[in-house]
């Protein structure tokens, strides 16, 4: 991708649609040859094909007015949240955004129960209470979807600070979007974590918009993320964010250097989303061909491409896509025949002691 | 006993939480100089820089690290130098913290407290004297606590540290270094949610809190030389407060009086008085009176006695509450 300055803001050209468009990298075939285990592989493989049919799902539902609440999916970004969970262990950390479905599922929390959140009902992962900005499981090390950009960014370094005071060799790995690089609490996280070699892994997932608006034109480097690691002591670390290898090499790099008491990374996976921002937007500031370039660089048959080249079977592939295919299915009915949440489920949960009353 | 004074007894408090290695204090400057007020004194000598630890000025990136580890099974205690510098960290206080019991269907609890200097004391006028506990004791799943006293500085910091929710703990400025009482060594807890008795009396209850408590007690003195029998209740915690006390009390004397040091408009006087009234409004002699600082921004020293309400206030809402 050009790393060039953004056109448009200089010459007051605020037709984003208009904007010369960002375009992908070409696939970087040497990957085939990296040395990650064929069981790793397809459980990259399977995993994107749950994120994927998962929210082509909620997206059904949700044009079918069945989704309470906005929603923000994660179509087009699967191989990032794919390849990091594939790195992580079972007590690591994830802290993620309000655009968290793929996280939260990529940690191994039940299809059923995310989808049923989806819809407000009560067999959902938080009762029916929080729904799709909120996904929190505590059993998986989902410690929960932050819908305030930044905040999440310092707490991440609390839930590493524990484990390194702790003894423990647990890593947290926090992801974020590119418009998070522009808040203050992004920065205090990052000096935080540099300065007492947190144990935990920054990731911007950087889909080139900021909501509606193109990340460049207001942001002043080129790669909001990469660009500003050295600000803190960090390591560039730019990477191609629709390639689950890639992301799964860096992840499992940075990991195991935040575990040895290596300290914190940051990491800049470049991605695009399919769709628009929320349920709301349709995405039309976007300049046709971007998209049309970035929908043919979609990572889930370029990987499917990859599994073919380093010699997996097609029926095996074909085999997987099914078997998630009837578990979202099964996913869907479970969480339509669930019920919204009881009216008490209105007074729970504020105290200690499971309710809301405080006078004695 | 030791004969402490109240910023003694909560370096006394810190120092016996911190034998917990689960409890580590953070903020900034709390750690080589003590803090702003040198409540944390001698205590990272104590207990070592990686449990007292000195940080960056970055509000949000204290309360969000504090509240990290609490989540991930630590009890943190944050250090906001003043209450002024509290607002930058009110994402992550209103946002998350006071919501992730809620958020996370009960499975994440905050055990956390964050120790906030405040009120007026130093003349400083604005972000290093005013008093925003309303803004506080709004937010659900938050607890407020503001102690008068070493002995309740201590006890109740010491039961802040324990309580599995996430704690706001308020101390007055003003107090301090301005009283020194007896307070028993070793560790106890005053219970959040219980007021004191101040004074007892039969004629007006005055309802205070912080370094407002002081001044309610002179002017009880005062009255009482003139013929007045007045109740003084020191709440100590607004977040659960003692309805019962207060309600109580007012049933008796028929008379209250509420006394803060924030602005009126939306205080939490506003909430004292609705209560009273949902409680005990056929006991009402005459209407309740409140005694507040001013709906304006708190000024420098010289004018700081003009905003901060006063014991001749005070005993002169008392005296209208009498005539009521």
């Amino acid at each position: 991708m050009s790393t060039e300055a953004p056109p448009g803001r200089d010459e007051g050209l605020f037709d984003y649609a208009a904007r010369p468009p960002r375009l992908p990298d070409p696939i970087d075939d040497r990957l085939d040859e990296a040395e990650i285990p064929r069981e790793v592989r397809l459980g990259l493989y399977r995993t994107q094909q749950v994120l994927r049919q998962f929210e082509k799902r909620a997206y059904d539902l949700f044009m079918q007015n069945l989704v309470k609440g906005t929603s923000h999916l994660s179509l087009g970004m699967e191989a990032v949240a794919a390849g990091f969970a594939g790195a992580m262990r079972p007590d690591d950390y994830t802290f993620a955004t309000y655009r968290g479905h793929a996280h939260t599922l990529a940690r191994g929390a039940a299809m059923e129960a995310v989808m049923a959140e989806l819809l407000g009902k009560e067999n959902g992962l938080l009762g029916g209470k929080g729904g799709s900005m909120h996904l929190t499981s505590v059993e998986h090390g989902m410690m929960g979807s932050y819908a305030i950009i930044g905040a999440h960014l310092c707490i991440a370094n609390g839930a590493a600070w524990s484990a390194q005071m702790r003894g423990t060799d647990q890593v947290a790995v926090c992801f974020f979007g590119d418009g998070t690089t522009n808040i203050g609490a992004f920065h205090e996280a990052l000096n935080m974590a540099a300065v007492w070699e947190l144990p935990v892994v920054f990731v911007c997932e950087n889909n080139l918009y900021m909501e509606y608006t193109p990340i460049d034109l207001t942001t002043s480097v080129p790669h909001p993320a990469a660009d500003r690691a050295a600000a803190y002591g960090l390591e560039r670390i730019l990477i191609d964010g629709n390639d689950a290898d890639a992301v799964y090499l860096t992840a499992s790099r940075v990991i195991q250097r935040a575990r040895s008491g290596g300290g914190p990374s940051l990491v800049e996976a470049v991605t695009y989303r399919h769709g628009g921002h929320s349920r709301a937007d349709p995405g039309k500031y976007r300049p046709a061909d971007e998209v049309e370039a970035w929908l043919e660089r979609d990572p889930i048959p370029a990987y499917h491409r990859r599994m073919l080249r380093v010699g997996v079977d097609e029926g095996e592939l074909v085999e997987i896509s099914r078997d998630v295919a009837q578990a979202v299915d099964e996913a869907t009915e479970a969480a339509k025949a669930g019920v919204p949440p009881h009216p008490d489920a209105v007074y729970a949960d504020v105290w200690a002691d499971g309710g809301w009353e405080w006078r004695n | 006993m030791a004969d402490l004074t109240v910023a003694r007894a909560l370096t006394d408090a810190l120092d016996i939480a911190l034998a917990d290695p689960a409890v580590v204090l953070l903020g900034e400057d709390v750690g080589a100089t003590g803090g702003v007020f040198r409540v944390s004194d001698g205590l990272r000598e104590a207990h070592g820089p990686d449990r007292v630890i000195d940080t960056p000025v970055a509000e949000s990136g204290i309360v969000g690290a504090a509240f990290g580890m609490a989540v991930a099974g630590m009890r943190p205690i944050a250090e906001i130098q003043f209450m002024g510098f509290s607002y930058p960290a009110l994402d992550q206080v209103i946002n998350h913290v006071g919501r992730v019991r809620n958020r996370s269907r009960h499975r994440f609890t905050a055990p956390l407290v964050i120790r906030i200097p405040y009120g007026a004391g130093i003349g400083a006028a604005e972000h290093h004297s005013e008093s925003a506990e309303a803004i506080y004791t709004h937010i659900p799943g938050l607890k407020v606590v503001v102690p008068s006293t070493p002995h309740d500085a201590k006890g109740l910091l010491l039961a802040a540290v324990a309580d599995d929710d996430p704690v706001i703990f308020l101390e007055p400025i003003r107090l301090y270094r301005a009283v020194r009482a007896e307070v028993p060594e070793g560790p106890f807890t005053v219970p959040i949610g219980a007021a004191r008795l101040v004074v007892g009396g039969e004629d007006v209850t005055v309802v205070a809190y912080g370094a407002m408590v002081r001044e309610a007690e002179a002017a009880a003195a005062e009255l009482a030389a003139s013929g007045t029998s007045v109740e003084v209740i020191d709440l100590r915690s607004l977040v659960p407060w003692d309805v019962e006390a207060v309600v109580e009390s007012v049933r008796r004397t028929g008379r209250a009086v509420i006394v803060h040091e924030a602005p009126r408009t939306t205080g939490f006087g506003a909430e004292i008085v609705a209560t009273i009234q949902e409680h005990a409004l056929y006991s009402l002699r005459a209407p309740i009176e409140r005694v507040t600082g001013w709906d304006t921004v708190v000024p420098l020293r010289r004018a700081e006695h003009h905003y901060v309400p006063t014991r001749a206030a005070i005993a002169a809402a008392v005296v209208r509450a009498m005539e009521g």
